[in-house]
């Protein structure tokens, strides 16, 4: 029973597809057939041109939104509304800026029905692990870009989620920190293990980062193929750009990526 | 160049070598100069305007029976004080349009933050009633005056509700705004971080409507005072508006500006203790941004 457990994925997206109809009526397709699974444990990062439906997987996750065909499963199960398993980092700012970072990191807990001095607690822990702890009482336009994203993640790995969603979380922070943060990011994961989807339109963070890359089309997005990268664990990422083998995966994923990127470029000259 | 006013400073230019402190000295002795160069103009451009006008006037150059002068105003304003008016004590009809102002700007405003959050979280009520709040704010307010005075009296709830009126449009128009653009991705992540619908409006909404609400509450406590005065004028018996008609029907020029002074004094030091508790709650913020309706 155990071990059928352990085979069941921790996300499928089976078919799925995702219109939108404007206010006026008009149907926009996000999604369509769409097929992804991601394993217990496993780190998938999803690439694709810019628009083309990315962060739209991500909200199906979530539950925030629903599937207009096709089903998404989590654990085996249906999704109804938010599923508290889940954890989501935002790629722009999604503090609360009358917070300070200490409440920040605390309001998880505390929506979830923790007493304070329980979630108190478990906030400094991550604050330290985060390497924030001399500045909790700081409030996040006091911080740095790469400061405010360790507290989203603390903010999100507080809850323990099983499933990581994030959605280009790194893409506003400069080369280096991005460098940093992957770094962290790893280590965190590599401590708990969660399912992680990781939208990204950088290939290189995407190959550096995860187990398998999806590639998407050009909107409406399906899937147009999956690469699975076979580089040994731990990695480190500022060093792993001078590896052969990544660089290989980067290429070829950029030969099959390209056509996308420029499908997606030309209809968007097009519309213009 | 627009910021080369009279008198401003410009950079020095530091030898090579000098100090950390030296700089900072200099720096910090520049801003001084400049707040105190400032403070300057505005008392001198306050003297010279009032200047003008007692000297205007005691030259006749203005008609002092209608312009009356700064002198006039302030023995006017003297006499109130110490002898009262003809409608009673000074202090008992600042104090009548004190309690009308402040009893319909609490009333307005709390109503004013509750419904705009309540319709700003709610889409269907908000499209049902967005048509009858919007042709209920086009009636210009001042004309419910003699209709507040005919129904309510010529005490102080006609005013209360006039300047009721007046603050609940203005509060309302923000904090439903302001519900409005709080930023979705700040609700989206409360929601997966665990938040419960009431937990998201509490956390998220009315903090993030905060700052438009207090940018209302700065415009509508002079809304209030409107309402006030309004009121007054149009029947009362006592208060500001009342001495206001009153110094009108006697050609008592002086009076009237001694009665707007008085408004104006009262009104800034209203403005003063907003912007302290302002201040106070809005500590995270890195600065003030600025804005009305």
């Amino acid at each position: 029973m155990n071990q059928d457990n352990k085979q069941i994925p921790a996300i499928e997206l089976i078919n799925v597809s995702r219109r939108f109809v404007s206010p006026t009526g008009k149907s926009l397709t996000a999604l369509r057939e769409f097929n992804m699974t991601v394993g217990r444990g496993e780190f998938v990062a999803v690439v694709g041109p810019t628009g083309c439906g990315k962060s739209t997987t991500l909200n199906l996750v979530t539950g925030l939104a629903k599937p207009s065909a096709g089903e998404v499963r989590l654990m085996g199960g249906p999704i109804n509304g938010i599923d508290p398993r889940v954890g989501f980092v935002f790629q722009t700012d999604a503090l609360f800026p009358w917070k300070n970072v200490l409440d920040n990191v605390m309001s998880g807990p505390l929506f979830r029905g923790k007493s304070r001095a329980e979630a108190e607690k478990g906030a400094k822990d991550w604050l330290a692990r985060v390497g924030l702890s001399k500045f909790i009482h700081h409030y996040p336009h006091q911080l740095s870009g790469g400061m405010r994203k360790r507290v989203s993640l603390a903010q999100t790995f507080i809850n323990e989620p099983e499933i990581l969603l994030m959605d280009e979380p790194f893409s506003a922070l400069d080369v280096q920190t991005r460098t940093v943060m992957h770094e962290e990011l790893l280590k965190l994961w590599a401590d708990r293990k969660a399912s992680v989807i990781f939208v990204t339109h950088d290939l290189e963070e995407a190959v550096a980062l995860a187990d398998k890359v999806y590639v998407l089309t050009a909107g409406p997005a399906t899937v147009k193929s999956v690469y699975t990268i076979d580089l040994p664990r731990p990695r480190v990422v500022s060093e792993i750009r001078y590896d052969q083998n990544f660089i290989d995966y980067c290429k070829t994923i950029w030969e099959d990526l390209r056509q996308e990127v420029e499908t997606s470029y030309r209809r968007a000259s097009e519309a213009a | 160049m627009a910021h080369t006013t009279f008198g401003a400073a410009t950079a020095p230019i530091f030898s090579a070598g000098t100090s950390d402190a030296e700089i900072e000295a200099t720096a910090l002795k520049a801003i001084k100069r400049r707040k105190n160069l400032v403070l300057f103009w505005q008392i001198f451009i306050l003297v010279a305007v009032v200047g003008m006008w007692e000297l205007s006037s005691n030259m006749h150059w203005i008609d002092p029976f209608f312009y009356s002068s700064p002198s006039e105003v302030m023995q006017r304003l003297y006499e109130w004080a110490t002898q009262g008016t003809t409608e009673g004590s000074l202090w008992y009809n600042l104090w009548v349009t004190m309690e009308e102002a402040l009893i319909g700007f609490f009333a307005g405003s709390v109503t004013g933050v509750f419904v705009g959050i309540g319709l700003g979280r709610n889409k269907f009520l908000s499209d049902i009633f967005s048509v009858y709040i919007k042709a209920i704010n086009s009636i210009p307010r001042v004309v419910l005056a003699p209709i507040f005075i005919m129904i309510m009296g010529l005490g102080l709830p006609s005013k209360v509700a006039l300047a009721f009126i007046m603050v609940f449009f203005v509060v309302f128009a923000n904090a439903f705004q302001g519900v409005r653009e709080a930023d979705r991705n700040m609700i989206a992540n409360a929601r997966i971080l665990g938040a419960s619908d009431w937990q998201v409006t509490r956390t998220v909404v009315i903090p993030s409507a905060m700052s438009w609400i207090f940018a209302s509450l700065h415009v509508s406590f002079g809304f209030a005072i409107i309402g006030a005065i309004v009121g007054e004028f149009v029947g009362a018996r006592f208060g500001i508006g009342q001495l206001i008609s009153i110094a009108k029907g006697t050609f008592d020029a002086a009076g009237m500006y001694a009665a707007i002074l008085l408004v104006m004094v009262v009104t800034l030091f209203a403005e003063f203790i907003m912007t302290l508790i302002e201040n106070k709650l809005a500590k995270w913020r890195p600065q003030q941004h600025i804005d009305t309706q």
